[in-house]
């Protein structure tokens, strides 16, 4: 029996939630006295993951999976999970984890659980806690299949090296049959992903129209940080659908959230609770973001935030 | 064109999160329930279809008596028909083997699924029944056309957006974007007394089981209170940021 990570990986690259699932892994095989296996799907170079702990990584190349498919991702994992004799499945909770954890749940036919944000409370029954009613609480899940699945939160255990000397084997997949076809990828390419962010800059009402949001784009690129907003935003066109955060958008998990301009009502501070260290600039003292916040500046964004930009400047060039 | 969207009824996105009986159970006490956010933008594309393409919209639910007012808001918004399939909703796994042995019953064409609920947060259900049916699946989906039998979806990845294609039957998992928020559909006196005539059936649970289970709730530890910082003494964030939070 063992424990198999899918360690995620995106033009080549392994994603920093892909060393997380490791790391995860990792602890989990410790606890249950299993092989740590990890799964590799187009990295240049799997062995970078032997910072991580693995004691076998199988290694896919494969040009037909060049494009992420969930179903040909799933059929391919679940396969050599199989082989591998899989007690839990490790996924991280990117977007294209959660796409498939449930259709390899069916597969392996698996207990799944997603959002899971801390190493099992117990081992044997598998109980895992998880974020539930988006961040305003959690739960205590016990897994009942004999195989389960389980998604970690991003950023929620964090990157452990350990070095190992894993067995890397190429394995070749059967051949697949995709039900959907990708058509295009539209990637805004340089900017960073809110989900793959350590920091995030948001914005609200607060700062009045679009046109001021060079103020949230330059305080996002000097930290090299990913840019979000409120809902209202976002519904008012001032930034795309796409940047939207909270209980109804996107979940922010961050090392560091930064809002300006933004309220906090309940439903955006659902969403962007899991961000470990929050920081809010409001004119408005009452603003209710303050009682949700780590550190606060009672302050005109317009005023503010220029100068926080000039000193994070001269900050970095000293680093 | 048939098309199912599966609806789950979730507490009010204002409501208050407390727990009950030593923490096993959801104090439903002074909630009010509402249609799953993602499920809502779901139905609406799906009303689209009825008003374009004569869609037949049947909206389901897994779920106890309770759940019955939000299958009765769908039909006032305008879905044909509603299915309560009687039982609990245990958890993900089970509540789609129970929309399965519905979709085997009937054939649809299109299931639309929310891309998760904000209460469980799972986002299980639609992928797992796509699985089970064998159908093509697009999760976070943002747009859907549909020609003849041809299938164009575009699903909102980690930065950016995906373009697929594939053919129908398929299931989606709906979210903002598939409709705008100002797309949503307020029922009106017509839509409600329509309602009321509309067929709501119950239907008996197929044999299932579940692969999980909810053993007990717990809050975020009280957060300490906010460190307030000068705006004339921004150094001071930065370092505490730094040195303090460790975070750049
Ligand atoms: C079902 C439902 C789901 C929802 N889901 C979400 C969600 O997912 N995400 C979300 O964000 N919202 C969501 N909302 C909306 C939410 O209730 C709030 O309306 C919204 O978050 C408010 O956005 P805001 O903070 O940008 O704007 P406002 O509440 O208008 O706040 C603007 C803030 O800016 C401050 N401000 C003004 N001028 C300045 C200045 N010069 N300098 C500094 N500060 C200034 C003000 O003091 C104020 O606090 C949802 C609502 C509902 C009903």
């Amino acid at each position: 029996m063992a424990i198999i990570v899918y360690a995620e990986s995106q033009n080549g690259k392994f994603k920093k939630s892909a060393f997380e699932a490791v790391s995860y892994g990792r602890a989990l095989a410790n606890e249950s006295n299993k092989n740590l296996v990890v799964i590799s799907i187009n990295a240049d170079d799997p062995n970078e993951l032997a910072n991580y702990g693995p004691d076998k990584v199988l290694s896919v190349k494969d040009s037909s999976m060049n494009d992420y498919t969930a179903q040909v991702y799933a059929d391919t994992i679940s396969e050599l999970s199989k082989k591998e004799g899989v007690s839990i499945l490790v996924l991280s909770s990117s977007a294209d984890s959660k796409y498939m954890s449930p259709l390899l749940a069916v597969q392996l036919g698996a207990g799944l659980a997603s959002n899971v944000v801390s190493t099992p409370i117990s081992i044997s029954p598998l109980v895992v806690k998880r974020s539930c009613f988006t961040n305003k609480a959690f739960n205590h899940t016990t897994l009942k299949g004999s195989i389960n699945i389980i998604c970690v939160s991003n950023n929620s255990y964090g990157i452990h090296e350990k070095e190992s000397r894993p067995e890397v084997v190429d394995v070749k997949i059967s051949k697949n049959n995709p039900k959907i076809k990708v058509e295009s990828l539209d990637k805004a390419t340089g900017s960073v992903s809110i989900a793959d962010a350590d920091i995030v800059i948001s914005g609200g009402r607060g700062l009045k129209g679009p046109e001021n949001w060079h103020l949230i784009e330059d305080l996002a690129s000097t930290l090299g940080a990913a840019t979000a907003c409120s809902k209202p935003v976002s519904d008012m066109g001032w930034r795309p659908h796409s940047e939207h955060v909270g209980q109804t958008g996107k979940p922010v998990a961050s090392n560091l959230y930064i809002a300006i301009g933004v309220s906090g009502a309940i439903q955006h501070l659902a969403g962007i609770n899991a961000s470990k260290v929050k920081v809010v600039i409001n004119n408005d003292p009452e603003a209710p973001f303050f009682k949700a916040a780590d550190y606060g500046i009672v302050a005109d964004a317009f005023d503010v935030v220029p100068k926080l930009i000039e000193k994070l400047k001269a900050f970095k060039s000293h680093q | 064109m048939n098309i199912l969207v599966c609806i789950s009824n979730v507490p009010d996105t204002t409501s208050k999160i407390n727990f009950v009986e030593n923490d096993k159970i959801f104090d439903t006490n002074g909630v009010q329930f509402i249609i799953n956010p993602n499920d809502e933008f779901g139905l609406t594309r799906a009303i689209w279809f009825q008003q374009k393409n004569q869609a037949t919209v049947t909206v389901v639910t897994v779920g106890e008596i309770s759940c019955e007012p939000i299958l009765r808001k769908c039909l006032a918004i305008g879905a044909n028909k509603a299915v309560r399939i009687d039982s609990k909703a245990l958890d993900g796994f089970s509540v789609a083997e129970q929309l399965k042995s519905l979709c085997e019953k009937e054939s649809f064409d299109i299931i639309i699924c929310g891309r998760e609920s904000i209460d469980y947060n799972g986002g299980m259900v639609p992928g797992m029944l796509a699985q089970m049916l064998e159908m093509p699946f697009v999760t976070n989906c943002i747009s859907m056309d549909v020609n003849g039998n041809e299938v164009i979806a575009k699903r909102e990845i980690d930065g950016g957006v995906e373009t697929l294609s594939c053919s129908l039957p398929i299931v989606i998992g709906a979210q903002k974007g598939l409709v705008e928020e100002s797309d949503l559909i307020i029922p009106n006196m017509r839509g409600i007394m329509q309602a009321r005539q509309k067929p709501l059936d119950v239907v008996a649970p197929a044999n299932s089981f579940s692969k999980s289970s909810v053993d007990k709730f717990e809050k975020p530890p009280a957060k300490g209170s906010v460190k307030l910082v000068d705006p004339d003494n921004i150094d001071e964030l930065i370092s505490l940021l730094h040195n303090e939070a460790k975070v750049i």
